[in-house]
């Protein structure tokens, strides 16, 4: 089962990558752990998450080809 | 008395199938505040007053300066030190004299805020910061005003449309539902720190214009229950949907006396105690043999400061590399005076009562801003 996470912001500079791919998650909590331990940078920074183009608040499965995406607050105006 | 409108001005847009007089009328009868005149405030103002929104307020407490231009196109190189929502109010008057404008020169805050809410149907976010991004979102729920939230961040903006009134008492998803709670200060960079090309507040202000235009005629679908996202350097437009959620109407102060005893800057992380100076103070206290004056910033950026001798120490090492400070008294600049306020705390965890420390309140900008006005 394959999941796209696309990094919005600072996230993307911060990982270095705009967009990942990974394999074998079937919820957004697991999936999220993985993400902080291969990049602890995203266990310190703000963000919420969208699972295909619609946020949510608490553990949400995936399926196959979800996209999840991380969105950080801006505040520059 | 409904004000005369002039069929000339607005022909291009009335003659827009469905459009025409009735909306014309409706975009006459509104009053949109815009608050924070800056890089997103610049555009929406200009094309709300040539759209002819009959009645127009803009908030800003802040002066032109100089590094504003390349976003904040409605000002002029003579505009320089002057207040921003009055200036704005006069190149906006000239544009269209048929229009009622009205200049703040203040800052909004828990205390003014909500009064002058009431004199308007929809807000327009165009601060800078998050402590005033919660205290807008807030005050909007509290007094039921629909707000059109823009933020932009170097190559990326955010749009939505919050608490737009659905049906009976409901209302649509606001910022707490997004981000229930503000980040810390030292989560997110500001656009003096973080930097931001002069069109994405263009672009991204723009859209909250076409969404307010959108709003008051009841055309098309405007951002409700939604998060656009745009990327610059990709050209890529994302929408997300954003759900209202039960639990985020405990986060907002449910009346006016909770509201103004709210203290916002305190929830975003940004009122530990550091003792902060202005540049007028500052501009004294340079050359003087007895202080050390630190740059925080990282060693490539700009502007670069020659008119002063001072240490660079950036941030990220300022908590190790201390002992280069040897005066009792040090006073930290950065750009914006963000990143010096957390090298102050540092210092004053670091130092106790035995070294004075001082940021430099509005960082280098504002000073470099001071210079150019006395």
């Amino acid at each position: 089962m394959k999941t796209d996470i696309l990094l919005f912001g600072q996230l993307a500079e911060q990982v270095g990558a705009k967009q990942i791919s990974l394999e074998g998650f079937s919820d957004s909590e697991t999936l999220i752990k993985a993400l902080q331990q291969q990049y602890p940078v995203l266990s310190q920074s703000k963000y919420i998450v969208a699972i295909n183009q619609e946020i949510i608040s608490g553990n949400t499965a995936l399926s196959d080809n979800s996209i999840v995406a991380l969105l950080p607050p801006f505040s520059g105006g | 008395m409904k004000k005369e409108i002039s069929y000339e001005r607005y022909q291009r847009q009335m003659i827009l199938p469905g459009f025409g007089e009735e909306a014309q009328q409706r975009l006459s009868d509104a009053r949109v505040l815009v608050i924070g005149a800056g890089g997103l405030g610049c555009p929406a103002l200009q094309y709300l007053t040539a759209a002819g929104v009959g009645t127009i307020g803009m908030a800003d407490g802040d002066m032109v300066s100089l590094s504003n231009l390349h976003r904040q196109v409605l000002f002029h190189t003579s505009d320089i030190g002057k207040n921003k929502a009055e200036v704005a109010a006069a190149h906006l008057q000239q544009l269209n004299p048929e229009i009622s404008i009205m200049s703040i020169p203040e800052n909004v805050n828990n205390q003014n805020l909500l009064q002058l809410l009431t004199g308007f149907d929809i807000v327009i976010d165009g601060t800078d910061n998050f402590a005033t991004r919660y205290m807008i979102n807030d005050a909007c729920v509290l007094m039921n005003k629909i707000l059109v939230y823009g933020a932009v961040s170097r190559f990326e903006g955010q749009v939505s449309v919050f608490n737009y009134p659905l049906k009976q008492e409901e209302r649509s998803s606001n910022y707490r539902d997004l981000f229930p709670e503000p980040p810390k200060e030292d989560e997110v960079l500001n656009c003096a720190d973080a930097g931001v090309i002069g069109v994405l507040p263009g672009i991204i202000g723009t859209m909250q214009a076409s969404e307010t235009i959108k709003l008051i005629t009841g055309q098309g679908n405007p951002l409700v229950n939604q998060l656009l996202t745009f990327n610059a350097m990709t050209n890529q437009f994302f929408t997300m949907k954003v759900a209202a959620k039960k639990e985020t109407v405990s986060l907002i102060p449910d009346t006016a006396a909770a509201f103004q005893a709210t203290d916002y800057a305190w929830l975003c992380g940004a009122s530990f105690q550091v003792s902060e100076i202005d540049a007028h103070t500052f501009d004294g206290l340079i050359g003087q043999h007895h202080i050390d004056v630190v740059d925080v910033r990282e060693p490539d950026e700009i502007p670069l400061v020659s008119e002063f001798q001072h240490l660079r120490i950036p941030l990220t090492q300022i908590a190790t590399a201390s002992e280069q400070l040897k005066s009792d008294t040090v006073v930290v600049f950065c750009q914006s005076g963000k990143r010096s306020r957390q090298a102050a705390k540092l210092l004053s965890e670091q130092f106790g009562t035995t070294k004075s420390i001082h940021s430099l309140q509005g960082g280098i900008l504002a000073w470099k801003t001071f210079c150019q006005t006395k």
